[in-house]
């Protein structure tokens, strides 16, 4: 009996020492693998939010996604033109070399690099020189009010490092060689890498000389892509992993009912809406009727928004008036109201415009943008259909559909915006809605020019007023809902799942985990 | 003998480079790699100046010609996404497919010589008809369906082998195996079963053909005749005669399955080839592509090939006329 008991109590204990042990391990298991361990070398926001798991900029968003001081202190700008930085002292990188104002200038260096895919997320930058070791000025190329904002997403490098290792500029793919910060990392932030293999398993260990006091309580990440969603699901049931930032729409109620899982949803910062050509022809010829106001009215009223939530998106999609979520700076409640759905009002319209037996043409969509995107456009098409204009439907992946979209074969697309990296409305005014203009209007596939909202956005660009600039481009999202230049759809749901031991995992509107406010 | 062995390998080269012709013709309808390269911030000026730079702008014949000249030294270049060098990225997937490869071949012998001889040697019994019905599903159900039943069943259901990846590896010089831990045998037998599954069928059906064709020959009857035993005559004489073709057929079969790995990799995030080759598509990572689609071929080139000197050397009537 007392050998039963002592083997039943030595069970017991070594399976809490286990769970004990075990516990602070975290599986993520993503539905994708990141591009490589250099986060500046591809442009992709994916691999930059897995890396700032190792790499941390001058400042970073806290949990309300404000920004605050991370390996900068504190900032004061001296002239438009030029900020300086106090950094942060007594932090090491995780080989141990101090982090000094060299490692910020090699840093802005390599990202604004002529081969660097990300240097457009830092438009700004012209140069940076050093003031003391732990004080930095950077010049712009002009008054710039977005700067923070721009900066939570450059990671800091070890200048020693770089040099050591002849990493000092981005890999140069044309040239064919690879680079070292492709496969080793050296950063400042709250994990370490411990080792990688491609497509199978990236594991971080918790970086015990931090500068910031953790809180977390995790000591390892198991980061495994797992790119088949039925796979995902099956391992999230069956506890080989503790979580996942993709978790499939169809599966949700199965993993909702299971015991050992539970699910997060809310609505993205992402918002989604159509755009369309304004040349004077349409994609396949004849005059473009999408230049008429009172077309594009139509066209808006011709679609339901309220029916989109509740079938298409069952009910989990919030329906939107603008194109910037609520979180944005730049919001306006006024102006988010729905347009109600009216199709005797659209048919009249159309028929006033002069188009009363409708036209033909083409509406873009991608198989692999959007959530539900496909049927999101058929049940659009369907919608439009009614009032009599005529929408060729063209569905494929993203790779195929962008050419298109660039190159005026296309007269209504979809186009999701978040405004990330910088998280305020100046994002979608300045890169879709300006007039083609140089770094302005990337995303003015359409060829639209409203010389008023260039007005507007030229100069919020320069006003370092929070609350002036906000105005102006308050003002510039009112124009862009009266002239109907977009027709906003809604704000599209995210859905994460973990396992029932994680106690804490804040979810965060842009999508992005942040494993350092996990507890499990 | 020479001559035969000239043209087989320049028959070999041609259609390598045939592959190679269609494989760029078909990247010129997968999209722009530019667009996925990029981020959201970047520039028209600056998307273009990428393409110019990766030669994307060339005309197509340029590129062709600058991929095989490339290739033929070896030289598959960069990935655009992991930006390693392709031949590196493919050496390192290579031990993964191959292992899974080799053990669903022998599990598809295993299980597959048997039930052929079972459903020759008791020909209209209930069960072998049953299993006959039974093959025609295996032959049919899509290998997807087939790995996510397994996942559903084993790793959710009765929690016996893990969902998705490779378990633990141990490194052995550049080779990475999963066969020499637990885990790592745990892990590979659901990805196995599943990809044997269309392989146990063709071997059944094989044997089984082969067993009734061998089951009429004269020196089976002589040897019921002098009472052999039921078991001896079945397995020793008879099976023993029909193992030739199935030997060459599995042979050949490898380079197939390799080929089609590729779903149940996807399936089970079985770091592969296939998986890589996947995954490039989805990323437009051109390089990538290429030399997977290269190296695949040349796989299955270098098979046919060698059964074929392999027949000529063992039949002259073979090289007779040409050689």
């Amino acid at each position: 009996m007392a050998a039963l008991r002592y083997a039943l109590l030595a069970g017991v204990m070594s399976a809490a020492l286990a769970s004990a042990a075990a516990a602070e391990t975290f599986r993520w298991g993503s539905s994708r693998d990141i591009g490589s361990l250099d986060p500046y070398s591809y442009g992709d926001s994916f691999t930059i939010n897995v890396m700032n798991h190792v790499y941390e900029g001058l400042v970073r968003y806290d949990r309300n996604l404000a920004i605050e001081p991370a390996l900068a202190t504190s900032w004061e700008v001296l002239s438009p033109t030029v900020w300086r930085f106090r950094l942060r002292e007594g932090v090491s990188f995780h080989n141990g070399n101090p982090f000094t104002a060299d490692d910020v200038i090699a840093s802005l260096k390599r990202v604004s690099h002529a081969d660097s895919p990300l240097k457009g997320n830092l438009p700004a930058y012209k140069a940076a020189t050093r003031v003391d070791d732990f004080t930095v000025d950077v010049e712009l190329n002009g008054a710039y009010p977005l700067l923070l904002n721009d900066l939570t997403n450059i990671h800091i490098f070890d200048a020693e490092w770089l040099a050591q290792h002849n990493a000092e500029v981005p890999t140069d793919i044309a040239k064919g060689i690879e680079g070292f910060a492709t496969f080793n990392a050296n950063g400042t932030g709250p994990f370490k890498v411990e080792s990688r293999q491609p497509d199978a398993k990236t594991v971080f260990v918790v970086n015990p000389g931090w500068w910031d006091t953790p809180q977390h309580n995790l000591t390892r990440i198991e980061f495994t892509p797992v790119s088949s969603a039925a796979t995902r699901v099956a391992a999230l049931l069956s506890g080989e992993i503790d979580f996942t930032e993709d978790a499939p729409v169809q599966d949700l109620p199965r993993l909702a009912a299971a015991p050992n899982v539970k699910v997060l949803e809310r609505t993205d910062l992402r918002t989604i809406f159509l755009m369309m050509n304004r040349r004077d022809e349409l994609a396949e010829g004849g005059k473009n009727p999408l230049n008429d106001l009172r077309v594009r009215q139509a066209m808006q009223k011709a679609i339901d928004l309220e029916l989109l939530r509740d079938r298409v998106m069952r009910g989990k999609s919030r329906a939107a008036g603008m194109i910037i979520a609520p979180e944005i700076p730049g919001y306006d409640a006024e102006l988010d109201k729905l347009t109600p759905y009216d199709l005797d009002g659209a048919k009249a319209l159309l028929a006033e415009a002069g188009y009363p037996d409708g036209f033909a043409f083409v509406f873009n969509c991608m198989s692999d943008g959007y959530v539900n995107e496909e049927q999101l456009c058929q049940a659009i098409a369907s919608m439009w259909a009614r009032i009599g204009i005529e929408p060729k439907l063209d569905i494929a992946p993203r790779p195929v559909q962008t050419p298109k979209r660039t190159g005026a074969k296309a007269d209504v697309w979809t186009l999701g915006w978040a405004t990330l990296p910088m998280l305020d409305s100046y994002s979608p005014l300045i890169q879709i809605i300006h007039s083609r203009d140089g770094n302005a209007g990337v995303f003015n596939w359409g060829d639209w020019s409203y010389p008023e909202i260039d007005a507007l956005v030229q100069k919020a660009s320069v006003e370092l007023d929070r609350d002036k600039r906000l105005a102006m481009q308050t003002e510039a999202l009112r124009i862009v809902g009266e002239e109907v230049i977009a027709i906003p759809l809604h704000q599209q749901p995210m859905s994460w799942a973990a396992s029932a031991e994680v106690d804490e995992i804040p979810q965060f509107p842009d999508n992005k985990p942040r494993l350092w406010f996990v507890k499990k | 003998m020479i001559a035969f062995l000239i043209k087989r390998i320049a028959n070999a080269m041609l259609v390598m480079l045939a592959v190679a012709f269609f494989a760029f013709m078909i990247f010129r309808f997968v999209g722009d790699p530019v667009e996925m390269m990029l981020n959201e911030q970047a520039t028209q000026a600056e998307r273009a100046d990428l393409r110019a730079k990766l030669g994307l702008e060339d005309g197509f014949l340029v590129q062709f010609g600058r991929f095989v000249t490339n290739a033929a030294q070896g030289d598959f270049g960069i990935s655009y996404r992991n930006q390693q060098e392709v031949i590196g990225l493919i050496a390192e997937r290579f031990p993964a497919t191959f292992e899974l490869v080799i053990v669903a071949t022998i599990i598809s012998l295993a299980v597959g010589i048997p039930l052929g001889v079972v459903t020759a040697i008791r020909r209209g019994a209930w069960y072998s008809e049953a299993l006959q019905f039974l093959s025609i599903i295996g032959v049919s159900l899509p290998s997807f369906v087939v790995g996510i039943v397994l996942i559903l069943v084993f790793s959710v259901t009765l929690g016996l082998f893990p969902a998705f990846g490779r378990g633990e590896t141990v490194q052995i010089g550049w080779w990475s195996t999963g066969l020499l831990t637990e885990l790592g045998r745990a892990a590979i037998l659901l990805p196995a079963v599943s990809l044997s599954l269309f392989q146990i069928t063709l071997v059944m059906r094989l044997v089984r053909a082969e067993m009734l064709e061998v089951l009429r020959a004269d020196f089976i009857k002589f040897a019921r005749a002098r009472g052999v035993p039921a078991r001896i005559v079945h397995f020793r004489h008879a099976l023993r005669n029909c193992l030739m073709p199935v030997v060459t057929m599995t042979a050949m079969q490898i380079g197939n399955l390799i080929a089609f790995a590729l779903i149940t990799e996807t399936v089970f995030q079985w770091p592969g080839m296939g998986l890589l080759f996947i995954q490039a598509v989805t990323f437009v990572d051109i390089p990538v592509m290429a030399a997977y689609l290269c190296i695949v071929s040349f796989i299955f080139v270098a098979l046919n090939t060698m059964v074929d000197i392999a027949y000529a050397v063992i039949d002259p009537r073979l090289r007779g006329a040409n050689g």
